[in-house]
Parts: C-alpha cells; structure tokens; sequence
C-alpha cells in the first residue's frame, strides 16, 4: 500500500514539474532559434554557396543531457503495452537535439555557416529497471565556417 | 592543431597520410551527483552535472587524440567521428577518432 501511495505522488510531481520543465524549456530554445535563424546549419559534406574566399574552418560541438520525469516513465511504459507511439519520449528527445544544435551555433554565432553536421544519440540509462530509459544525451558536431581575420 | 569532420580542406591540400587517431575516456561521476541524477529523473529537466561531465570528458578525449597526431608530426586532424556509449550504471565512454594529415 505504501509503495502504491509513494508511486502515486511521485508520478503526480513528475507530472507537474516534468510539464513546467517542458514548457520553459521549449520557450527558451523558440527564442534562441529565432536568434540564430540567421546562420546555416547543412548536413552536406561542403559548404554551401561560399566560395573559397578568405575563410578559416574550426570544429564546432554542443551537447546536453536530459532526463525524463517519473510521469513519463509510467506513460511511456502503459505506451509500451499497446504499441505506437511513445509520445512521452518523442518530445524528450526532441528537445534535446534542438537544444544540441543551438548550442552548437551559439558557439560560434557569427559564423557563416555550418556544415557537414553530424547528430548523436546515446541513452545514459541507470539499468535499474528492465529497459529504463534514464536519460538521454544528444551531441551535436560539425565545421563552422568563419571569416578569416 | 586543425580539427575538422570534412574530408577535405577547401583552398588547402594534404601533403602526406599519418593513419588514424583517436582518443577515449570511460568516466563516472561521483555516487553524490549519481544520487542528484537519480532526483532530477523524478522531476524531469537537464542533467547539468552529466552534461558537463561528458563534455570535460570529451574534451580529455580529443587532447589525447591531438597528443597521438602531435606524435606522428602531423599538424590537421580530418574527417573526425564522435561516438558515446554506456558501458555501466553511471559511466560513459567518449571515443573520438580522425585522420592524422600534414596539410600545407
């Protein structure tokens, strides 16, 4: 019984807090993506309509950790049960790749561009429970192409 | 030293090959930030702690690779990977690997 009660009001603080996280969080990253609208990010292997004028290249990175909240962790298992989608994760790691790719822009805001950008997920899971998805880590790595001088 | 994740360096050429490099670290943060970790997975959020823990981490990686590129006279490292995996509870794996080149 005490453990029922205990799940319950944990879930109910994930809820609450894991929404309040949630709504700050994509209201930051909204505003920075605004901010950083200006410069390109490309997957492709070379840079864009730039010619080979004077120009410097440099590595660039960004990465975030995000965890779940305990809510989730009980939505998404009850979404395991009937298959679909795991809406409870979708957004997790949406926001943490975004988050990864801003922060990767904001180290060099006044580059040109960015190209040849790379994504990666890895899970950090606590391997408690069976298939715990703890939290995830999402880096995000390309090449800044800058203004020489 | 020059780091890049492109093959190629537009308006420069490679003038000789050194062969791959690369740089791990397995690290793990102490049991009190374990335990922060464990809280914050109730309440949701970023996990400041791991996320600069990998990012130090990542950091000691790519100075050992520079250290191995500086070791076979080279000067750019090209076309370099990162990739992170969980080996246990609590600890992570940052490997990064390139190419080791003498650019002029």
């Amino acid at each position: 019984m005490d453990t029922l009660i205990m799940v319950v009001i944990l879930t109910a603080v994930g809820f609450v807090s894991g929404k309040i996280a949630e709504k700050m969080h994509y209201t930051s990253i909204r505003e920075r993506e605004q901010k950083t609208l200006k410069l390109p990010v490309t997957t492709t292997r070379r840079p864009l309509g730039v010619g080979p004028g004077n120009v410097r290249m440099e590595l660039v990175s960004g990465s975030v950790v995000i965890s779940v909240d305990y809510f989730k962790m009980m939505l998404a298992g009850l979404q395991n049960i009937f298959g679909g989608h795991v809406t409870a994760y979708e957004s997790l790691i949406d926001r943490a790749r975004r988050e990864a790719i801003l922060r990767m822009k904001e180290q060099k805001p006044f580059a040109l561009q960015i190209f040849n950008v790379r994504i990666e997920t890895t899970s950090i899971s606590k391997g408690t429970g069976s298939g715990a998805v703890g939290s995830v880590e999402v880096l995000a790595y390309g090449t800044a192409l800058l203004k020489a001088g | 030293m020059f780091m890049t994740n492109t093959e190629i360096v537009p308006g420069r050429t490679i003038t000789q090959y050194h062969g791959m490099v690369s740089g791990s670290t397995v690290r793990a943060k102490h049991l009190g930030r374990d335990m922060m970790a464990g809280i914050k997975n109730i309440f949701g959020g970023e996990l400041k702690g791991y996320t600069e823990l990998l990012t130090e981490s990542r950091k000691e990686a790519i100075e050992r690779m520079i250290q191995q590129a500086r070791q076979m006279g080279a000067n750019a490292i090209i076309n370099v990977r990162f990739s992170t995996s969980s080996v246990a509870a609590g600890a992570a794996e940052l490997y990064v690997y390139g190419t080791a080149v003498t650019l002029n």
